[in-house]
């Protein structure tokens, strides 16, 4: 069909019009007695423990929520979209979410899912609360030295962890000499390999050897055997599982004994069987909180999750069930479900009490919390201690 | 020097993984001049279904037994499915249907079983290392490199030692003069898709044991195999073997030496090098012009 002439433009452009305003009318009509929030994660894939955890802890979170009678008398409705682990369904999922007509979005759970997704919702101007997402890049940008507006995370961020990490293996292991070795395909791991190297240095400690693999790598043993060469006390590893426990395993068959350190990458119970239990003793990890803290808070929210999903909740779903709690609170203060009086709460949060630590953000929209030491015992994750990074 | 020891058997170690692959890539092409694609992914189907065995409590031999039966059957299922229709049309079109039979068997297997990463239970191969004047060898490399080498001296004795050797050998040089002369073509085609799909299972048991199980496990080890088998000479199962194994050496070098990033850009040009001075491969036959 072809529009001509004067009067076919007109009706050309009415018809485009009520195109517009319908899409509009099923966006804020859908609002009417539920809140919806997108919930957009790692449902399979790479990394589908850390989305499932999270998710899985979003969604109790809003579960609780409305047994209690929901936010400002409605329901929490969340609308759960699986990114496949990949940047570019992270960003169609977001574009979903947004012509579903979300006040915000929870998720996804890695920092280059984030990235991908923000970009849409900063356009939209839909609030974005990322729970695993722990690089510095994600709600700061670096590059025009701006905040952005619309992300919010409730993790920790990169920097904190190997400052943590490079404090404990120095002042409480007493370790000085180390090697670095990191995915180099993937900015969260580079990331905290480089940071790491510049806390641990400042303290006065060395890094022997430097080495890298690539996400799609099996075989681990080269870069293993020149890092032996070098004689380090102790490896740093900020990588994924899947990695992880494959590097550990080859480690440990090459006699390389020494300790073994890494960050919130490690936390999925998959990382046990794929490295096995005598390997990983003297692994140790920074995460965002421990199943084994015995505050109230943490026993409840073990408790429930347990019930429901028959597993123990990893740092994900804690940080997811905080999310959710968090999104709620952030809606009860901005008194409307409105995506920028969200925004805004959001930004003035201050000592909100998580499973995963006190949150306030900082003027990053980063939160200041305590980091925990995990340490790997007989296959299980061990509390050694929390400390708290300095900004 | 122990260190470059070290490397080298790390290489050795994974240039037998390689070149188990590629043995059968390579038995496949010989006789039907197909590139079969879908072989890593025949690896990938053994694997889980040795995985599912282990995991029902079987050991490592009846393991290893049920997943080659299983896969020795697909083998034959596929080629009569994907392939003796097209082959006779166009090798082009036999490749294509082999991608095909790939990600059909990729993303078949990720439905039913996700994506996530799955290990066989530690006590189907109990591990244990040994330390030779300083290098370290594990079991499993040992065993990796046996069964390499068992599985070519077996396949070279099919090939030049029996009847159904002698047939394929026949159908490989001309399939039309083989049938007038009597040979079951069918017959010796799906008969080398039953051996080579079996040794895949094996294959890919081992490198499950190695490296974990997932439904992409067969990609890139498939690929690397592909070219192991190139290298080596397209069409010769020791030139295979040889060229797996000094793909993976050359990859633990390059790795070794600081380019851990740089290793398959390296092999690869390697590999470059060689076809452009040799291209029929290491061990490869010269091409004879039919006139």
């Amino acid at each position: 069909m072809k529009f001509r002439g004067k009067w076919g433009k007109s009706v050309a452009f009415l018809t485009v019009m009520i195109f517009v305003l319908g899409v509009f009318a099923a966006g804020c009509g859908g609002g009417g007695d539920t809140i919806k929030i997108g919930v957009n994660y790692e449902l399979s894939g790479q990394v589908a423990t850390y989305g499932t955890s999270c998710k899985n802890g979003v969604m109790l979170a809003f579960d609780e929520i409305n047994k209690d009678g929901g936010v400002l008398g409605k329901e929490i409705e969340g609308l759960v979209q699986d990114n496949k682990s990949q940047n570019r369904e992270a960003r169609n999922v977001a574009e979903k979410l947004v012509s579903k007509g979300v006040v915000a979005v929870i998720g996804p759970a890695t920092t280059g899912n984030v990235q991908a997704e923000e970009p849409v919702l900063t356009k939209s101007k839909i609030p974005l609360l990322a729970t695993a997402a722990t690089a510095p890049e994600v709600t700061y940008d670096e590059k025009n030295k701006k905040v952005r507006d619309y992300v919010f995370r409730v993790c920790i961020i990169d920097p904190d962890q190997s400052q943590v990490v490079s404090n404990y293996l120095h002042d409480e292991l007493n370790l000085k000499n180390g090697a670095i070795m990191v995915d180099k395909n993937n900015d969260y791991s580079v990331g905290l390999g480089r940071t790491f190297k510049e806390f641990f240095t400042d303290k006065g400690g060395k890094i022997v050897a430097e080495e890298g693999f690539i996400d799609t790598d099996t075989v681990f043993k080269p870069q293993l055997t020149s890092i032996a060469a070098k004689k380090p006390d102790f490896i740093y590893i900020p990588a994924y599982y899947n990695q992880v426990g494959m590097v550990i395993k080859q480690a440990r068959e090459l006699d390389i004994d020494i300790p073994i350190l890494g960050a919130d990458g490690w936390d999925s119970p998959e990382l046990v069987s794929l490295a096995g239990v005598n390997n990983l003793s003297q692994c140790y990890f920074t995460n965002h909180y421990s199943v084994e803290d015995p505050s109230e808070r943490i026993q409840h929210f073990v408790k429930a999750y347990e019930e429901k999903h028959g597993t123990t909740p990893d740092a994900f779903a804690a940080l997811g069930y905080d999310a959710g709690y968090l999104m709620a609170e952030a809606i009860k203060q901005a008194g409307e479900a409105n995506p920028q009086k969200i925004k805004d709460a959001m930004a003035n949060i201050k000592d909100f009490e998580g499973v995963t630590g006190k949150l306030s953000f900082d003027e990053k929209h980063n939160p200041i919390k305590e980091v925990s030491i995990i340490e790997m015992v007989d296959g299980k994750q061990k509390l050694i201690t929390k400390m708290q990074p300095v900004h | 020097m122990q260190d470059l020891l070290q490397q080298l058997l790390n290489g050795l170690s994974q240039g037998s993984i390689y070149a188990l692959i590629a043995v059968g890539y390579t038995m496949i092409y010989g006789i039907i001049q197909l590139i079969n694609f879908a072989h890593g992914d025949v690896i990938m189907v053994g694997a889980y279904v040795a995985l599912g065995a282990a995991l029902m409590g079987f050991g490592f031999i009846p393991s290893l037994i049920l997943a080659m039966i299983t896969c020795a059957i697909l083998g034959v299922v596929i080629e009569r499915v994907a392939y003796r229709k097209v082959r006779p049309v166009s090798r082009l079109a036999a490749l294509t249907s082999a991608i095909g039979v790939s990600l059909f068997l990729q993303y078949t297997m990720m439905y039913f079983l996700g994506a996530d990463i799955r290990s066989f239970p530690a006590d189907i191969l109990p591990e244990r290392t040994y330390t030779l004047g300083g290098v370290i060898v594990t079991n499993k490399d040992l065993l990796v490199l046996g069964t390499t080498l068992v599985l070519v001296i077996i396949l070279q004795f099919i090939i030049f030692r029996t009847r159904t050797g002698k047939a394929m050998r026949a159908v490989s040089f001309d399939g039309q003069a083989a049938q007038l002369m009597g040979i079951n073509v069918n017959y010796t085609v799906a008969f080398t898709f039953f051996i080579g799909s079996a040794m895949a299972a094996a294959a890919g048991m081992l490198y499950g044991i190695c490296f974990n199980v997932q439904p992409l496990m067969g990609l890139m080890p498939g690929l690397k195999a592909f070219i192991a088998a190139v290298l080596g000479g397209i069409g010769s199962v020791p030139g295979a073997m040889l060229g797996g194994i000094l793909l993976g050496m050359t990859e633990s070098l390059v790795a070794a030496f600081g380019g851990s990033m740089y290793r398959d850009a390296v092999a690869f040009i390697i590999l470059i090098l060689i076809l452009l001075i040799r291209p029929t491969g290491l061990l490869g036959k010269g091409v004879q012009e039919k006139v």
